[in-house]
């Protein structure tokens, strides 16, 4: 796993074998043409974050015009946004779905999880791939029939019906992102529990599950995300705003026609949930790194 | 990782007794998880596949006859589908090249050691946390005509493109769609290569430095082929997403001027023209299609990646 190389600054090889010494550890000067190269990364990444909160605060002529500065910023289209209901319930629906999505998700995960890097156990390189291969199913393969199902038994368009699907989704991830949390806790730390006469399970529970925090965070986090994010299940599966979670509410922003949506509106609303989001980035970009690339270099 | 598997035991027995019980307890660990997705995967594509053998009255809700492969028939015949195909696979194999391309470049940037890399990280993260649909939207503020800033630039600029409606028509409607997935994306390849990039020893660059490799042919010769499980890998992750592509278009044009994809279009003929039979059918099309991929992926790729994994031992 590749925790470790994103958090140490010198992990990067020079290809000097001595860097001269007024630099830092490992540091190099870089050729200006890198360096432009640079600016034009953050500028990508950037700039267009620059525009939506641009458009979020013009209103009116300043916002057909285009102006790359808002030359009478309001925050009207704030106030419009936090005033509409259905925009406040979608809030509340994401919440509970997504936390409670990732709640259990973690608690079945981790169980499976520590089976699976752990325990002896037959078939478990099937399993894995079969567990895997649910990350990549089409989820209108799951939704089309869940459509039926769901208004055949009365879950149709309640955050239950829309908890329960997601978990499918949200499950794998999770397994297999612990999977490879748990594989780098040190074995010996088990045997000495093993030594005392502890059972698996007391090793997962008194060993493992403490030294695996950070882990479950990092889990958490991207779950979350992945959760918070997901559309089609959350579009096919609602038609009210009592049980429509924040994407969907956005995509149905007042109307459906492409043509005639109050923009600034729309902007202020991804505005609005975009901060969160942010801020999780800025606090928790090292776990999120490492879970993102969790087991992508070694099984 | 998925093209791996886990080795089995770890060290030998102690009793068979134990490791009877260790097997149960294993089971008992991952059972609950492999019930919750058979109920809620298996079921309901197994459920998708009966509903799309049947037609259903549109009028009168219960109505139904079992019409066998029709529906499949229907679907492979119809313009429609191998539009949504086409499209799909477009947008896949644009989205995808582009964003292993500049997530490369990006995680050669982030290798580098230099003051303001932890920013550059953060700033290259931020738009993967952006949900797709805010993102969707993002880039419909940049196109906008009028308001739009680069429509603005465009027209600043003399160039071509400052006019056009480009959620409007052909073509820019994809582009605009494109954009939207490699601005969200291209980190989360980047942060897969960049892993790959720092398994790779300071020797091998060394050695290639004694030899008087050029940056280039270093990159070009090491580097590259080196990297490669690392960019598969990526390559296999991106391409399963971008396949089942449905927020975009959704938000963005609804479908309209060359941008429905498979997923959309099972979607629209389910929900929006209520033909639950179609639209199974249309499904599973598109469960079957990517599975497809998957597979010839791994079988390709998972060779790749093996022999890769040899030569550096």
């Amino acid at each position: 796993m590749s925790t470790l190389t994103a958090e140490r600054p010198t992990a990067a090889p020079t290809t000097r074998p001595k860097a001269p010494k007024r630099r830092l550890r490992g540091e190099s000067k870089l050729h200006p043409l890198v360096w432009v190269f640079v600016i034009a990364v953050m500028g990508f990444s950037l700039i267009p974050f620059y525009w939506l909160v641009n458009t979020s605060l013009k209103k009116g002529a300043s916002l057909s015009q285009g102006e790359l500065f808002p030359s009478q910023p309001t925050l009207e289209n704030y106030l419009v946004v936090f005033q509409n209901p259905e925009f406040l319930l979608a809030l509340r629906n994401s919440v509970i779905i997504a936390v409670v999505t990732t709640t259990v998700a973690l608690v079945f995960a981790s169980f499976a999880a520590y089976a699976l890097a752990r325990l002896k156990m037959r078939r478990k390189a099937m399993i894995l791939t079969l567990i895997l291969s649910v990350t990549t199913f089409p989820a209108i393969a799951i939704a089309a029939p869940m459509f039926s199902i769901w208004r055949e038994i009365g879950l149709y368009d309640t955050l239950l019906g829309l908890i329960i699907p997601k978990l499918t989704f949200a499950l794998p991830l999770a397994i297999y992102t612990l999977t490879s949390f748990f594989k780098e806790i040190p074995r010996e730390l088990e045997e000495s529990a093993y030594m005392d006469g502890a059972t698996p399970f007391v090793a997962f529970r008194k060993v493992i599950l403490p030294l695996a925090v950070p882990g479950l965070a990092t889990t958490a986090i991207l779950v979350f995300i992945s959760v918070w994010n997901e559309f089609l299940l959350a579009v096919t599966l609602t038609t009210s705003p009592e049980s429509r979670p924040v994407p969907v509410a956005i995509a149905f922003f007042s109307g459906t026609s492409e043509f005639d949506q109050p923009l600034g509106t729309i902007s202020a609303a991804s505005v609005i949930i975009t901060i969160p989001l942010v801020i999780l980035v800025l606090l928790c970009q090292k776990r999120i790194v490492s879970g993102m690339t969790a087991g992508a270099v070694k099984g | 990782m998925a093209l791996k598997t886990i080795p089995a035991s770890r060290g030998p027995a102690k009793t068979s007794g134990r490791d009877r019980a260790e097997r149960k307890l294993a089971f008992r660990m991952t059972a609950p998880s492999l019930v919750i997705m058979a109920l809620v995967a298996a079921v309901p594509i197994g459920y998708a596949i009966w509903l799309s053998l049947n037609q259903y009255s549109v009028r009168t809700a219960g109505l139904s006859r079992f019409v066998g492969l029709e529906n499949y028939i229907n679907a492979l015949a119809s313009q429609e589908w191998w539009a949504a195909f086409g499209q799909t696979f477009l947008f896949a194999g644009l989205s995808v090249s582009l964003e292993l391309i500049l997530g490369t470049a990006m995680a050669l940037l982030l290798n580098l050691a230099f003051k303001g890399r932890a920013v550059l990280r953060t700033v290259v993260l931020l738009p993967y946390a952006i949900i797709t649909v805010v993102s969707a939207i993002t880039w419909q503020t940049m196109f906008q005509p009028n308001m739009g800033l680069v429509t603005n630039v465009l027209s600043a600029l003399g160039l071509p493109g400052g006019d056009v409606v480009w959620l409007g028509e052909h073509g820019y409607a994809m582009a605009v769609i494109v954009m939207a997935d490699v601005w969200k994306t291209t980190p989360f390849a980047a942060l897969i290569i960049l892993a790959g990039l720092q398994v790779i020893s300071a020797e091998t660059y060394e050695a290639a430095e004694l030899d008087g490799a050029s940056k280039w042919q270093t990159f070009v010769n090491i580097t590259l082929p080196l990297l490669r499980p690392a960019i598969v890998l990526a390559a296999i992750f991106r391409t399963m997403d971008a396949l089942r592509v449905f927020d975009l278009p959704f938000v963005l044009t609804r479908g309209a001027n060359g941008t429905e994809s498979m997923s959309m279009l099972a979607y629209t003929q389910l929900r929006e023209n209520r033909l639950v039979g179609e639209g199974s059918a249309l499904s599973i099309l598109t469960f079957l299609t990517v599975m497809v991929v998957s597979v010839i992926y791994v079988r390709f790729a998972g060779g790749n990646i093996r022999d890769v994994a040899k030569e550096e031992q």
